[in-house]
């Protein structure tokens, strides 16, 4: 018997209401579809700042937070930046509840040297409000910007080579955390990609450090990244991480959250389309009709005007390795739904937000990171759709760009990819010389764009998908463009993309829609195949 | 083996090119002799207002016949003092840095400039640029006589001086990098394959959208 997550379409059941990028859209597919939906919201920790002060005295594998402390000593707080959670959650930030109880301990043990530093990698830099967003008033006015700031992965001085793995991988980190007597890191882990030996070996260090292992080889040899025991990205990144514990002291907190993205009034949107009562028939009625009529300034307003109601359902600290076990198991129990069977067509609305554009435009580079990136990484064992299967997604594809965040990513659209698609070609011919252009680097460093070699590592999220996926149809482009440039087909609706996944013929598919966002992992075993759907569309 | 053009009035100093002349003017010899150009540049200010709208050219030119009848060592004397003066302390905090980028990427850097080449090469040695392409003055008998020596660089005239500069050096245009402030600067920052708006005034600053070329401010942390 399948999970209560797994539906199977019927003839006469609801179409099926996808994201198509900041629009929802009414689709048809066919009986015995496999729709998988989220799990529902686990329930949140009754009193978080209670279990994040447990978490502190009763850590796993060290000695409490406050054996550590001693008055005079130098301490570094890294915390996780915008990328997570999505969309940004609504206050109070879990990381203001850990920062809050970890200052009061300072506070108690007269340790009063302490910087706070935003983990960004290479990501952009937090806007002030930002940061205030995250981390409370009373932290954000006590500490910004001198001893609350973005670390700058270019800054000359502000690097330290911290040493070299047995793969001659050179690691550097942030030059505070470094010289720290004590590091504590503050995390999120909203997917299972997030977190462990990720938070301080990428969070806080430098382009140099991390071409070792954000480039093809190491995502194509991950199956899947959001599986860290099967992915060889959390292994290279595995191997940097024990460099940083041998050097620095470091004492991990990670949380867990859970998928509760919409609030009560539009829990509807992750539920059955069959299973609604009638006002959530038409509330979601509507909310189709409206996105589709507003404009896109507007729906990106409406979208960026409401931070998520997420609750915190878990919260330990500690050895990282240790802590990074219990946060997984927390996040799979609420993420992960048994699957049997992989289908021939997996389908997936690709929502208007990812972690590269809080506040911003999903370009077309982003929407290829969520389809064949994360999206399609969304499974422990084997993946939801078969090798040399079809992915349909629904997005318009709009050729546009935040030209301040994403300024880096326009020439690599524009520019490189009219040149080739071929990710390791990419990073040879081209990664090392866009990474250090002046004023990418510039803008990276004083405005708030992307460093010039993150687009790069973008491409490359998607390159274990663009492996095993056998063709990409975008249903609803507004263009053919960027699809082709991005190496799609196009079709103008469902029925067209599941007449050309069929190959022109009248045979039938086993098709699966992942019924995104909140999020929603797959345990796919490759067992028996799902239910086949009935050979003709709708 | 490339390189950057940097224009450097409003793109890496907050100066521009009236403040120096300015500073040549108000420390000449006698009180006098100081009052007297101070009123004759005064005098010209109408005309170089509505040539600065015109042609940035004839403003330069304009502009640098003020210094008729200077000696060319009091010339080279305030330009030192201008430096440490004026130019220097108007450095935009992360000029340095901009330039250190470059110079990281093994780029020839090349300050280009409408201001006076002797004070152009204090600030490129304080930078660590290679090489300026600036005003020079025309001397005779060691007096200034108020005229530039060809070519005067200002507007398009940039744009050539660049391409000239590539070319000589064996540089691909393409692989180049140039960066202003200036709306005037369209046809310089036109020929590299790697343009940036610094600082930028409101019409380049749509151009540079419009075209999606790289923008910024070296002025503070946004």
């Amino acid at each position: 018997m399948s999970h209560p997550c797994v539906v199977t379409l019927e003839r006469d059941s609801a179409p099926r209401v996808l994201f198509a990028g900041d629009r929802l859209i009414e689709v048809d597919l066919p009986a015995g579809t496999r729709c998988i939906y989220p799990k529902p919201p686990l329930a949140a920790l009754q009193d978080p700042l209670a279990a994040i002060r447990f978490a502190l005295n009763h850590p796993l594998d060290s000695e409490p937070l406050h054996a550590k402390l001693r008055p005079g000593m130098k301490l570094t707080i890294a915390i996780d930046d915008i990328s997570l959670p999505l969309p940004p959650m609504r206050r109070p930030d879990v990381r203001e509840l850990v920062l809050t109880a970890v200052l009061d301990l300072c506070a108690d043990y007269g340790v009063d040297d302490i910087e706070i530093i935003v983990a960004t990698g290479v990501h952009r830099r937090m806007k002030a409000n930002e940061v205030r967003h995250i981390v409370g008033d009373k932290i954000f006015h006590a500490y910004w910007p001198n001893r609350l700031y973005n670390h700058d992965a270019e800054d000359p001085n502000g690097l330290v080579e911290v040493g070299r793995t047995e793969h001659g991988d050179v690691l550097e980190l942030n030059r505070r955390a470094v010289e720290s007597d004590l590091l504590v890191y503050v995390n999120i882990s909203f997917v299972p990609m997030n977190g462990g030996h990720k938070s301080v070996a990428v969070g806080l260090c430098n382009y140099r450090s991390l071409r070792s292992h954000h480039n093809p080889q190491s995502i194509r040899g991950s199956d899947s990244y959001m599986d860290p025991a099967r992915s060889q990205l959390a292994t290279d990144i595995g191997r940097m991480g024990k460099l940083a514990h041998e050097a620095l002291d470091i004492f991990t907190i990670e949380t867990t959250l859970n998928n509760r993205m919409f609030d009560r009034s539009l829990d509807f949107l992750m539920k059955n389309e069959d299973d609604l009562g009638a006002r959530e028939r038409a509330m979601l009625r509507a909310l189709v009709v409206s996105t589709g009529k507003l404009p896109q300034s507007a729906r990106q307003a409406i979208f960026d005007r409401f931070p998520a109601p997420y609750g915190m359902t878990g919260v330990y600290a500690g050895a990282t390795e240790a802590v990074h076990e219990k946060t997984l198991e927390r996040c799979f129990e609420q993420y992960a739904v048994p699957i049997e069977g992989q289908a021939d067509v997996l389908v997936m609305g690709i929502p208007y937000i990812s972690p590269y554009n809080v506040h911003a435009f999903l370009n077309p580079l982003l929407v290829q990171v969520l389809a064949q990136g994360y999206l399609f990484n969304m499974y422990r064992g084997v993946p939801l759709v078969k090798r040399g299967g079809t992915l349909i997604i629904t997005h318009p594809c709009t050729d546009k760009f935040d030209h301040e965040q994403h300024a880096p990513y326009i020439d690599f659209v524009h520019r490189l990819l009219p040149e080739t698609r071929d990710a390791v070609e990419l990073r040879e011919r081209y990664e090392e010389k866009f990474a250090r252009d002046p004023a990418l680097i510039q803008m990276f460093r004083t405005g708030h764009a992307y460093h010039p070699s993150h687009p790069f590592f973008m491409w490359y999220w998607g390159e274990n998908g663009r492996q095993h996926v056998g063709r990409v149809i975008v249903v609803g482009a507004d263009n053919e463009y960027i699809p082709s440039l991005l190496g799609y087909e196009t079709a103008q609706n469902m029925d067209e993309a599941l007449y050309q996944a069929r190959g022109g013929q009248a045979r039938s598919l086993d098709i699966t829609l992942l019924h995104v966002p909140p999020i929603v992992m797959g345990d796919v075993s490759a067992g028996a195949a799902p239910r086949l759907a009935s050979g003709n569309g709708s | 083996m490339s390189a950057s053009y940097f224009d450097v009035d409003g793109t890496l100093v907050s100066t521009n090119l009236v403040q120096p002349t300015l500073y040549y003017l108000i420390n000449q010899g006698t009180p006098v002799q100081s009052a007297l150009r101070v009123g004759r540049a005064l005098l010209r200010a109408p005309s170089m207002a509505a040539a600065e709208l015109r042609d940035r050219r004839l403003f330069n030119e304009l502009l640098y016949s003020a210094y008729q009848g200077m000696s060319e060592d009091r010339v080279l004397i305030l330009a030192e003092e201008i430096f440490s003066d004026v130019i220097r302390p108007s450095l935009y905090p992360f000029a340095r840095s901009l330039v250190a980028s470059s110079l990281a990427n093994g780029h020839r850097v090349v300050l280009i400039s409408g201001a006076l080449d002797c004070i152009t090469k204090l600030l490129a040695e304080h930078l660590g640029a290679h090489e300026v392409i600036a005003n020079r003055l025309e001397f005779k008998d060691g007096i200034a006589t108020g005229k530039l020596l060809k070519p005067v660089v200002a507007g398009p005239e940039k744009a050539r001086l660049i391409r000239e500069h590539a070319k000589n050096n064996g540089f691909d245009l393409n692989d180049c990098y140039a960066f202003s402030d200036s709306y005037s600067d369209v046809p310089m920052l036109s020929v590299v394959g790697h343009p940036a708006a610094v600082n930028p005034d409101r019409r380049l600053a749509l151009l540079a959208k419009a075209y999606s070329w790289p923008r910024f401010d070296l002025t503070d942390l946004a």
